[in-house]
């Protein structure tokens, strides 16, 4: 079944009549929405805010995330095999409900959303008071207290999503380290644009492969400050689990340690406001076990190699005239800044 | 190739000028975000022009003494992925790695020469 839009009513017009309808189903009937704004302009995804208001006048904000209503097809790559990558949106949710009964921050996730000829799927989700922008997490005085502990607390965090046991997990793709390098090194050929710096950045990880580890778990599969929401207290949630899979968990520690999301500042690797160090002893203290640095250092150029190839997939995306857009055309120049820092971690 | 004043460098700046100075201040949001990224885009060009020809020409003396052979920039930079990938370099780690950081610390000085000054 395929949502359409009523030509005849705005986005927001039709989604109010979905949410009144849905609201009255786990609420009462008469429930009002109020408030309702759409908060992401991408067009890979449609989140939006707004309150339930019940008839005895008890209100409950709430977020919908939901797949866009013109939904355009996944990119494909020459080499690559088609078939989903990302998560639905309804194992998005589940997933938000395991990680925060695993121990992991996250909202409250108390329904979904199934398709049908008026809207896309989704989930709900409890809304939190909190800023997601990375780099205002890093700049605004209202975090100074909060920064501190961050790289702790997604250290913290991540060990109790990456314990939650597999048989309880919703299938999902499998992607051990080797496939995963692999598949980034088949999107990048699919380019024919030869790069010497990440071949050597593949080669030196091809070589490696045993630093990997040997774990296999949920990964988040975007663990980065950009995809968690902070309060001034500190870690309030981790978000955006749409690129969850199951595959080797340091690859959620080294991703965070990216230097793109550090915003500047680039003596605090972890997310820009915290240490290694700092990183694995929360993940020890939330009984993961302790990690080498050799493997997070293993993981670190790998994810700083897959932002690379990232960057060339929205480069091309527009170069191939997917998308034509000057801020894709733009990202696909900070290819040169991943090559840069992957160079700087090699040997 | 013939042409008068403004040359390709003046024409480049005149319009990231007129984005900067005229377009940028009128808009908001989306729009001047890219607006902004339209001027960065620009700035690269205009770096490229003042410096592209004698980096590959550096490039170009640093492929041919690590690869032994003789071709032009595209094609030398094609091998040496190559021969990463197949190993065949292998053996002279230290000098590829060299080449390699040369070059893209000369990427990053065209295409966002502040991201090598640290700030925060």
């Amino acid at each position: 079944m395929e949502a359409v839009q009523d030509p005849n009513l705005s986005a927001a017009e039709q989604l109010a009549l979905v949410l009144r309808d849905r609201m009255a189903e786990e609420f009462s009937a008469g429930t009002k929405i109020e408030g309702l704004v759409r908060l992401s302009a991408g067009a890979s995804r449609e989140t939006w805010s707004f309150d339930a208001v019940k008839p005895d006048g008890t209100r409950q904000l709430l977020i919908l995330k939901r797949d866009p209503m013109a939904r355009q097809a996944d990119k494909k790559f020459e080499g690559v095999p088609e078939g989903r990558l990302a998560v639905g949106r309804l194992v998005e949710g589940r997933l938000l409900q395991l990680a925060r009964e695993a121990g992991a921050p996250a909202p409250i996730i108390p329904f979904m959303l199934n398709k049908d000829e008026r809207t896309t799927e989704g989930f709900f989700s409890h809304r939190l008071e909190g800023e997601t922008l990375g780099r205002r997490i890093l700049r605004e005085e209202a975090y100074a207290a909060a920064r501190p502990k961050l790289a702790y607390a997604v250290g913290h965090a991540a060990a109790r999503f990456h314990g939650i046991a597999l048989d309880k997990l919703p299938a999902m793709r499998g992607l051990p380290a080797g496939e995963e390098l692999l598949h980034y090194r088949t999107i990048m050929d699919s380019f024919h644009q030869p790069h010497a710096g990440f071949e050597y950045g593949f080669r030196w990880l091809a070589e490696r492969l045993e630093l990997a580890g040997e774990r296999y778990a949920l990964c988040h599969g975007d663990y980065r400050n950009g995809n968690i929401i902070v309060d001034e207290d500190g870690l309030a949630g981790v978000l955006d689990w749409e690129s969850a899979h199951l595959g080797n968990p340091s690859s959620d520690l080294g991703w965070m340690c990216v230097r793109a999301w550090r915003y500047g500042y680039h003596d605090k690797v972890v997310g820009g406001f915290g240490s290694v160090s700092d990183l694995l002893d929360g993940y020890e203290a939330g009984g993961a076990g302790r990690i080498s640095e050799d493997e997070i250092h293993f993981w670190q150029v790998f994810g700083t190699l897959r932002w690379g190839i990232l960057c060339m997939i929205l480069g091309f995306t527009h170069i191939d005239g997917e998308q034509r857009t000057v801020e894709y055309a733009g990202i696909g120049r900070r290819a040169a800044e991943t090559e840069y820092d992957l160079l700087q971690l090699l040997d | 190739m013939p042409t008068d004043r403004p040359n390709i460098a003046e024409l480049v700046e005149a319009v990231r000028e007129f984005l900067t100075d005229h377009v940028g201040p009128n808009v908001e949001g989306q729009l001047a975000f890219h607006t902004r990224v339209a001027v960065n885009a620009l700035a690269i060009v205009e770096r490229t022009l003042d410096q592209g020809g004698a980096m590959d020409d550096a490039e170009l003396i640093r492929l041919k003494a690590l690869l032994k052979q003789d071709g032009d920039l595209q094609e030398m930079n094609a091998a040496l992925a190559r021969a990463i990938r197949g190993g065949e370099l292998d053996d002279q780690r230290g000098a590829v790695l060299e080449h390699l950081r040369l070059t893209a610390a000369d990427k990053i000085a065209l295409a966002n020469p502040r991201y090598l000054t640290p700030r925060g």
